[in-house]
């Protein structure tokens, strides 16, 4: 008995790290042409990850669906684009991204998270 | 905060570029269902829509047609406003009915009135609890559980999946318990029933409250909003008619009457007053406006009525610019959040670890009832470990102490210049401009005998009319004063870094310092004793000669802004080192230096060699600030740890430098120093209190004082602590809307 109850608990961490560590696919979208619409929902955003192409124009048309304060705000780590975000409206942030890279972009608290590949 | 009736939306389309933009706007909105007017305006690029078509639908029809809208935002303002209402309201009559149900199983249990579980009737009354929680934990906290599942798929964790998690294993231990109460040893068959409902209880009081206190965090912003009046008084085909502000167009001639808020930025053309800028400025004295002068909307006309001429509307206004500033800097973040952001993102994971190993080390070594102990110990590490008050910690902070220094009239532009303010070692202010006024005046008028003032003058001026040295235009300022004719000149020549040469009336005269007079072959006699006194008291000298005759001297000086010396004095309090940068002479420098106290100054740089002036303060280990007017002064700005630049409020380059100072004063980089320090110490107490929160909690409620004092902390403790935790981050973070610098 002793032994399955720990095998079961170190499989559970196990699990915990490969699912939410290891195995990183999320939910992803690209920015080819105009604009593409993230839906924040739920403590997430779907697409949670953005493929852009640097130099050119990208429009991210959020639609906050959450009432929790927590989603009101997007901020985009690295590349100095915020926006406050309505309920139940689109809100259309358009911007160039300029530097090739991963950046992340979180609610104000960091629990909402997704990641902007400038390719 | 529009005058829009219910029926009415106003969409904002950035790339309406063009007047043909409009037709084609006008006409693909027309045609859509549910549209009865339509109404765009190219000045302030919006569209207001009259008809029962969805936002949705009109954003939709303007993006098929190749354009950029979205809802124009003082209009969401008051709607969020409205929404964030409902949902606090929501919050609290969820929190009532969780905590009912819950108060009540627990005031039921303590009484000990409740039948043997094992019995029948105890099965009956324990059944409907665990149905009765279970609405709860699906009416109350039932976003919980569909946010942790949704996190949950896309291989994310967040605070839902915490107290989906916790509370569900609860109800679920429960449940099996009532189920089958014969599985469980008799010690071991206890229910949690109250416990799964309190804390959800808590958790949504705790949201309500945090909701209601982050509120206040943005009043500075509400406060700058509520700058902008909804009408504007405006003369149209000669009669006078009130129109809302988002009709006013560039070139409209706008009335304003004592007491009443100027609508948009322009030029004033008939009349004069006082206006109060404080709210953009923090300047607290109303400024004198005349004919000619600019003026910013949202300050208030004190006294006059006058007309004047808008220039910049909607978007294009000093204040809506500084709103969407302070909006965009709320939301930066300064190196010190970074490392809480990275906690944050592995936290959750780490604390589902923890939990479980938690759950194996009382399994494993703890005492009996073993399942009780280590269902009570995990949920509790689950509750308690919530994150909210790390990722809150630093952003709460910036919002408030962003807002706050707008207040004072000192916009930030980034969370790091917050943060680097606070940690400066010293401080160069360019001279001119800066401590002084900028606009140089004649102070001394010193003629030879045989010469009168208004001659000396007259010649001087004739001369400068041709030159666009700042020096000059006091000069030529000097004879407007005395009412003096100036005749052409001949020739005109300007000798850099010496002064001028020209013909007047055929003779040649000479402008400039004593070097040109010294290679000219003029020989200046007293004049020079006199030039090194008039040097030491701050003056430049310009010596003036007519056929190499010497005719006299004139002593421009720039006068000192009244209150540079005291600023200069709060920033030398605080432990920071002034340094005065300058192209002025040695003497000059060191007189205007004395006389406003500085620790140190350097004289004689060119614009170009001031950056590397900054360069070199860093390089003996000083985090430096410039402090500039933001155009000459740019490279050295830029350079320096924290660049200050001296603006107005209709200074469009308020985006040049870190941190833009809306009042002239110097006072505004103490104002900046102090509140960043403020702004720096209570997201260091935030971090402190939500790491030391997380990292003491979260062993306690491990249980690893049972071996020691026999304590364990109840999962009920723990989800109000949890819940606190963010309401006291975001209320101290509030304490700095009281601070004044």
């Amino acid at each position: 008995m002793g032994i399955i109850v720990n095998l079961i608990g170190l499989l559970l961490i196990a699990f915990v790290v490969w699912w939410f560590w290891i195995y990183k696919k999320r939910s992803e979208a690209r920015a080819d042409s105009g604009a593409l619409d993230v839906i924040v929902d739920s403590g997430v955003y779907e697409p949670s990850v953005i493929y852009a192409k640097s130099g050119q124009a990208l429009t991210l048309r959020f639609l906050r669906k959450d009432s929790n304060p927590c989603s009101e705000k997007v901020l985009f780590s690295g590349i100095d684009v915020s926006a406050d975000l309505p309920i139940d409206r689109p809100y259309e942030l358009s911007f160039i991204p300029q530097e090739k890279g991963e950046f992340e972009f979180a609610c104000q608290m960091g629990m909402y998270r997704g990641k902007l590949i400038v390719e | 905060m529009t005058n829009t009736p219910q029926n009415s939306k106003r969409l904002y389309v950035s790339d309406m570029s063009c007047a043909s933009c409009v037709d084609k706007i006008e006409s693909a909105l027309k045609s859509t269902p549910g549209v009865d007017d339509v109404a765009v305006n190219f000045a302030d690029k919006t569209a207001s829509i009259t008809g029962a078509a969805s936002e949705d639908l009109l954003i939709q029809t303007i993006g098929d047609i190749g354009y950029t809208a979205s809802m124009a935002d003082d209009a969401s303002d008051s709607k969020r406003e409205n929404q964030e209402l409902l949902h606090y309201r929501d919050l609290l009559k969820k929190t009532v009915i969780a905590a009912v149900v819950g108060l009540s199983i627990l005031a039921a249990m303590l009484a000990g009135i409740l039948p043997d579980i094992s019995s029948a009737s105890g099965r009956v009354v324990y059944g409907i609890m665990s149905i009765l929680s279970l609405f709860v934990l699906s009416y109350a906290g039932g976003r919980f559980f569909t946010g942790a599942l949704k996190s949950f798929k896309n291989h994310s964790a967040n605070m839902d999946t915490l107290i989906a998690i916790g509370t569900g294993v609860a109800w679920t231990y429960s449940t099996f318990v009532v189920l089958f109460p014969g599985g469980l040893s008799e010690v071991a068959r206890h229910v949690y029933f109250d416990t799964a409902t309190i804390i959800i209880a808590f958790i949504n009081l705790g949201s309500a409250l945090e909701m209601r206190a982050r509120g206040k965090t943005s009043e500075a912003i509400k406060r700058l909003i509520g700058l902008q009046p909804k009408t504007a008084r405006v003369v149209r085909e000669g009669e006078e008619i009130d129109i809302p502000i988002e009709e006013v167009i560039q070139g409209d001639i706008v009335r304003v009457r004592p007491g009443e808020k100027i609508p948009v930025d322009g030029e004033i053309t008939q009349g004069s007053s006082h206006v109060d800028e404080s709210m953009l400025t923090g300047e607290p004295v109303p400024v004198s406006k005349k004919v000619g002068d600019e003026i910013v909307g949202g300050s208030v006309n004190k006294s006059g009525s006058f007309m004047f001429k808008a220039i910049r509307i909607g978007k294009d206004t000093a204040l809506s610019q500084i709103i969407d500033m302070v909006r965009k800097a709320q939301n930066t973040k300064p190196a010190i959040g970074r490392l809480a952001d990275k906690v944050s993102s592995i936290f959750v994971p780490t604390v589902l670890i923890i939990a479980v190993l938690t759950m194996l080390a009382w399994f494993n070594f703890g005492p009996d009832p073993k399942l009780t102990y280590m269902l009570v110990t995990t949920v509790a590490v689950l509750i308690i470990a919530c994150p909210c008050a790390l990722g809150l910690a630093t952003p709460i902070s910036v919002m408030v102490g962003v807002g706050k220094a707008a207040e004072y009239g000192v916009l930030i532009r980034k969370g790091d210049a917050l943060q680097t303010a606070g940690q400066l070692t010293t401080v160069v202010l360019d001279k001119t401009g800066t401590i002084t006024e900028g606009k140089p005046v004649v102070t001394a008028l010193e003629p030879k005998d045989g010469t009168s003032e208004e001659e000396l003058i007259k010649i001087a001026a004739s001369v400068e009319q041709n030159s666009e040295h700042p020096l000059a235009e006091a000069v030529i300022e000097a004879s407007k004063e005395k009412n003096l004719e100036l005749p052409e000149i001949g020739s005109f020549e300007a000798i850099s870094g010496h002064g001028v040469k020209a013909n007047y009336q055929n003779k040649t005269v000479l402008l400039g310092n004593s070097k040109l007079m010294k290679d000219s072959g003029v020989n200046l006699g007293e004049l020079l004793g006199r030039s090194e006194e008039l040097s030491k008291l701050g003056q430049t000298v310009i010596f003036v000669s007519l056929d190499q005759e010497p005719l006299g001297l004139i002593g421009i000086s720039d006068p000192i802004k009244s209150d540079s010396k005291d600023a200069i004095n709060r920033l030398q309090e605080k432990g920071i080192k002034v340094v005065m940068l300058t192209g002025d002479n040695r003497a000059t420098a060191g007189a205007v230096a004395s006389l406003v106290g500085v620790d140190d100054f350097i004289a004689e740089v060119l614009p170009q060699d001031k950056a590397n002036e900054i360069i070199k303060l860093q390089q003996m280990g000083e985090k430096v600030a410039m402090v500039g007017d933001g155009i000459n002064d740019a490279p050295a700005l830029a350079g320096a740890d924290v660049g200050f630049a001296i603006g107005t409020g209709t200074d469009v380059a308020i985006e040049s430098a870190d941190i833009t100072l809306m009042r002239g004063s110097l006072n505004g980089v103490a104002d900046a120093v102090s509140i960043s320090k403020a702004t720096l110490g209570n997201i260091k107490e935030n971090l402190l209190g939500a790491f030391g929160y997380n990292t003491l909690a979260i062993p306690i409620a491990a249980g690893v004082l049972y071996p020691f004092i026999g304590v364990l902390l109840s999962p009920i403790i723990a989800g109000a602590a949890m819940a606190l935790s963010s309401v006291t981050v975001v209320t101290n973070a509030n304490r700095l809307r009281w601070f004044k610098p």
